[in-house]
């Protein structure tokens, strides 16, 4: 659909733009240039609307229900795919309610909180990027679109940060500063990375005087943190994708193509930020929270 | 040859000058019709395929001895057969192709609502497939189609994780579908095209696709736990470290036993308008018909239990999910009572699709009622794998599915290509298929009830005679398989031209051209009439009007 086929006659108040064919066939004849356009349909007339309705669509409001229905759709199989990873939790944590209470212990809580914010913050700047653009603001729309993307990646920084701490443990360093700048390297004491070499210590700081030392696996403990990289490793890839849908988003609100009568991608796109955020929402006390 | 000249500007045609133009107009397509018939070679073949690897089955169960393959090789034959026929044929079969086709034309819609996301569908499909594929030619799979743990998360040593990446994008490409179908239906309706106007086969569709949604996300996931698992050694459904391998069966079955129903489910709306166009009356009660797929959609959803009678769950909630698969046959039941009364007084004729259609009813009553057997937990627990259950669900997805989408594919054959296949050899080849599948399957329930077990390749001599019959059955039926491929690939040269409306059936797509045009309708229709508007008295009509020699 090309922007330059706007000069075309006003469509006629038939829904259906080819049944013009059928009502003013010489018309049609006259004016069009695209009769044997590889679809084999013919023009369309598109002074109507805007270049963005696909041929297949009669209005611009049937496009615009059919998109954020498709959403709303594929948001339902998101929700049923962490279903998945929630019932295996929630199997588990039935079975082993003081491995879950003892478990959540080492997990980093506080980064976890600051990544909480971080996300809800993104969420309000989606949301006021929806409305931003519903008012025609370009600019602000590509200001809210990147601080979102800005926030995006610092919660992904910070839960690689998360991870890192987790496997440098088990390589035997404390930080990951230290495992990365060839720090001191001291006997493995915990490895809180589910596999061969997992190993649950009995920590002091836990408060939990005989909390045992677990070595190796056959233990459930080890089943929280493989729920835990499972969930959260799926989240960061939904969010990776997310950050992807973002960048998309401001570059097609800085080409033009969005306007105050066709936002229909930043509203998708701003329902599907939002779903990755509320299932953090749920991630986040299910996992950092239950001690 | 007929040359006569199909209806020009219709979607097969092609302006392609050059190869790679041609290519690109049918691998890069947009027309949900062109996606439908690259979605029919496609599953062909793999029904193709699956019938090879069932072949090699049942030769080797010729005999009591295990003397064609080694007890894993033959593991690894029904293990293909079963994920082939499941993944690659029975879930996508129907929808993908007869859906895809008709949804738009049936509801008076230009294409689907989202036709990128429908050429998507078709590549992850075959990217699905192509996994598959591969891990069976570097030595296949040996888990069975159900990739039970901890044999497949920790024990199996063939290439679980590569079979499972197939299923797991085949998974997506099913979910686009379903997405596509339910907005589809919702938003892309012509004027006038209310709910209850709505054909019978896009009601199962669109409970089909619900099924697809809310189901197929949660095996992608357990299949996914399963590869992760296989892969770093950890435990989720390793009981020898910490987990619970009766969670997989859980996650499993959610999503299984409903796709039973994505099987099924749209073989049903074939059923529907088969039954209606060739009664020339309208479907008895259409508004139980719609809801009843409705309600095998959401009850589908409770009884995924069933299968795990002897599976230590505990026998009270074996109770409860035998008395919940007691329910879930009733809407079954409402279908078959509402087709019968449907064809009661009609005009019928006995055309191919009509013969499947007959098939169809008589075959998924059989096997309804054996599901029942199964799903009281008694009688469970003595014929539970064994090949009472193979011949229980070889029923309902050969003698249903495959029958409704045989049917399917005749009846909206001269609609797809413009031209009419040989009704001659159509009305053989269903029989040969009837007499070959009650053939090959019957004996099953016999000889599981004796006790004969499933997935074993040597069997106590006492069971060759059944197990011999079985497998000449199975001969006759790939002979009726394989006829229907060679005339109707036949009839695109040779086919009377079909014209629109060669049924006289009711129905949008039956309004267009044959082939129709590339984008359906010229003008949108606008619909004042309900699906299976027959005159009150067009059975009445046709009787009056039978002369010898008229089709039957
Ligand atoms: C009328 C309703 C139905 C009922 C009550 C029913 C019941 C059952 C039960 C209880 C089992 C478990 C048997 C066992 O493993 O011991 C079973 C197995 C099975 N059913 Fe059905 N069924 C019904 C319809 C269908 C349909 C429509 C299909 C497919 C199109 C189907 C496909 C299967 C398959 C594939 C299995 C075996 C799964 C396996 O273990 O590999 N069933 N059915
Ligand atoms: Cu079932």
């Amino acid at each position: 659909m090309r922007r330059g086929r706007e000069a075309h006659p006003p469509a006629s108040r038939i829904p259906h733009p080819a049944a013009r064919i059928l009502v003013s066939k010489e018309k049609i004849l006259a004016t069009t240039t695209t009769t044997t356009s590889p679809h084999g349909h013919a023009d369309h007339g598109h002074a109507a609307h805007g270049p963005e309705l696909q041929h297949h669509f009669c209005t611009p409001a049937q496009q615009k229900e059919a998109a954020t229905l498709g959403m709303w759709v594929f948001l339902v199989t998101e929700v049923m795919l962490f279903g998945g990873i929630f019932m295996a939790y929630a199997v588990y944590r039935w079975a082993f309610p003081e491995v879950w209470a003892e478990a959540a212990y080492h997990l980093n809580t506080p980064l976890g909180t600051i990544n909480t914010v971080v996300l809800l913050v993104s969420s309000l700047t989606v949301a006021l990027a929806v409305s931003a653009a519903e008012a025609g603001k370009r600019t602000r729309v590509i200001q809210l679109l990147l601080v979102t993307m800005v926030l995006g990646v610092a919660f992904l920084g910070l839960k690689a940060y998360e991870y890192s701490e987790k496997f440098s443990h088990c390589a035997g360093y404390s930080t990951p500063a230290q495992w990365v700048g060839g720090g001191e390297q001291h006997a493995v004491y915990e490895c809180l990375v589910p596999g061969q070499a997992f190993l649950f210590p009995a920590d002091k700081t836990t408060g939990v005087s005989n909390a045992p030392t677990v070595a190796g696996q056959g233990t459930p403990y080890q089943l929280f943190f493989f729920l835990y990289f499972v969930a959260t490793s799926l989240h960061a890839v939904h969010m990776l994708i997310g950050l992807t849908i973002m960048g998309y988003l401001a570059f097609i609100t800085w080409r033009g193509v969005i306007t105050p009568t066709y936002f229909t991608p930043i509203e998708i796109g701003g329902l599907y930020w939002h779903l990755i955020d509320i299932v953090w929402v749920f991630l986040f006390p299910l996992f950092y929270l239950v001690h | 040859m007929a040359t006569t000249a199909l209806p020009g500007h219709n979607y097969l045609q092609d302006d392609a000058s050059t190869v790679g133009a041609w290519f690109k107009s049918w691998f890069l397509t947009v027309d949900h019709k062109r996606i439908a018939l690259l979605y029919l070679l496609s599953i062909n073949v793999f029904f193709l395929l699956g019938g090879l690897a069932a072949t090699v089955i049942r030769v080797e169960l010729i005999t009591p001895q295990g003397d064609l393959l080694s007890a894993d090789l033959y593991n690894r034959a029904f293990t293909l057969h079963g994920i082939i026929m499941v993944f690659f044929f029975l879930i996508p079969g129907t929808p993908a192709v007869l859906g895809n086709f008709l949804v738009p034309l049936m509801i008076g819609a230009r294409d689907m609502a989202f036709p990128r996301l429908n050429l998507f569908s078709w590549y992850l499909y075959m990217a699905g497939g192509l996994f598959a594929l591969t891990a069976a030619i570097f030595g296949g799979v040996d888990t069975g189609w159900t990739f039970y743990t901890p044999f497949s998360s920790t024990y199996a040593n063939s290439n679980v994780i590569l079979t499972i990446a197939g299923a797991f994008i085949m998974g997506f490409s099913s979910i686009a579908t379903g997405v596509n179908f339910i907005v589809t239906i919702h938003t892309m309706r012509a004027p006038g095209m209310t709910w209850f106007r709505l054909p019978l086969f896009i009601w199962s569709s669109y409970a089909t696709s619900l099924i697809i949604v809310l189901a197929t996300p949660v095996v992608g996931i357990t299949l996914l736990l399963v590869a992760i698992e296989r892969i770093w050694g950890v435990g989720i459904f390793d009981p020898a470290l910490g987990g619970d391998p009766l969670l997989f069966q859980h996650l499993f079955w959610f999503y299984s036993h409903p796709a039973v129903y994505i099987m099924i489910l749209p073989g049903f709306g074939v059923i529907s308008e088969l039954i209606a166009a060739f009664s020339r009356k309208r479907v008895f009660g259409y508004e139980f018909i719609a809801f009843s797929s409705m309600a095998i959609a959401l009850l589908g959803f409770l009884v995924w239990g069933h299968h795990m009678f002897v599976s230590g769950q505990s026998v009270y909630a074996g109770l409860v999910f035998s008395f919940l698969t007691m329910l879930v046959a009733i809407p079954s039941a409402i279908k078959i009572f509402n087709w019968t009364a449907t064809l009661y007084k009609g005009s019928i004729s006995y055309r191919t699709p009509m013969l499947y259609a007959l098939g169809f009813m008589g075959l998924f009553v059989i096997g309804g009622l054996t599901g029942i057997f199964l799903g009281i937990v008694a009688i469970d627990i003595h014929v539970t794998d064994t090949y009472f259950v193979v011949a229980h669900f070889h029923y309902v997805m050969v003698g249903g599915a495959i029958m409704a989408y045989l049917g399917g594919i005749h009846y909206w054959w001269p609609k797809m290509t413009g031209r009419m296949y040989s009704e001659v050899w159509g009305g053989i080849s269903a029989l040969i298929i009837f007499v070959g599948f009650n053939m090959t399957f019957f004996p099953q329930f016999v000889v599981g009830y004796l006790g004969m077990p499933r997935r074993y390749h040597v069997y106590p001599e006492e069971f060759q005679v059944l197990h011999v019959l079985s497998s000449a059955g199975a001969t006759i039926l790939a002979i009726g398989f394989i006829i229907p491929i060679i005339y109707l690939t036949l009839s695109l040269w040779t086919g009377k031209e079909a014209g629109n409306n060669p049924w006289d059936a009711t129905g949008l797509e039956w309004q267009v051209s044959s082939p129709p045009p590339t984008h359906n309708f010229l003008e949108i229709p606008v619909v004042t009439t309900e699906a299976y508007a027959y005159a009150p008295d067009a059975a009445e009509q046709d009787a009056a009007n039978w002369r010898p020699g008229s089709p039957l």
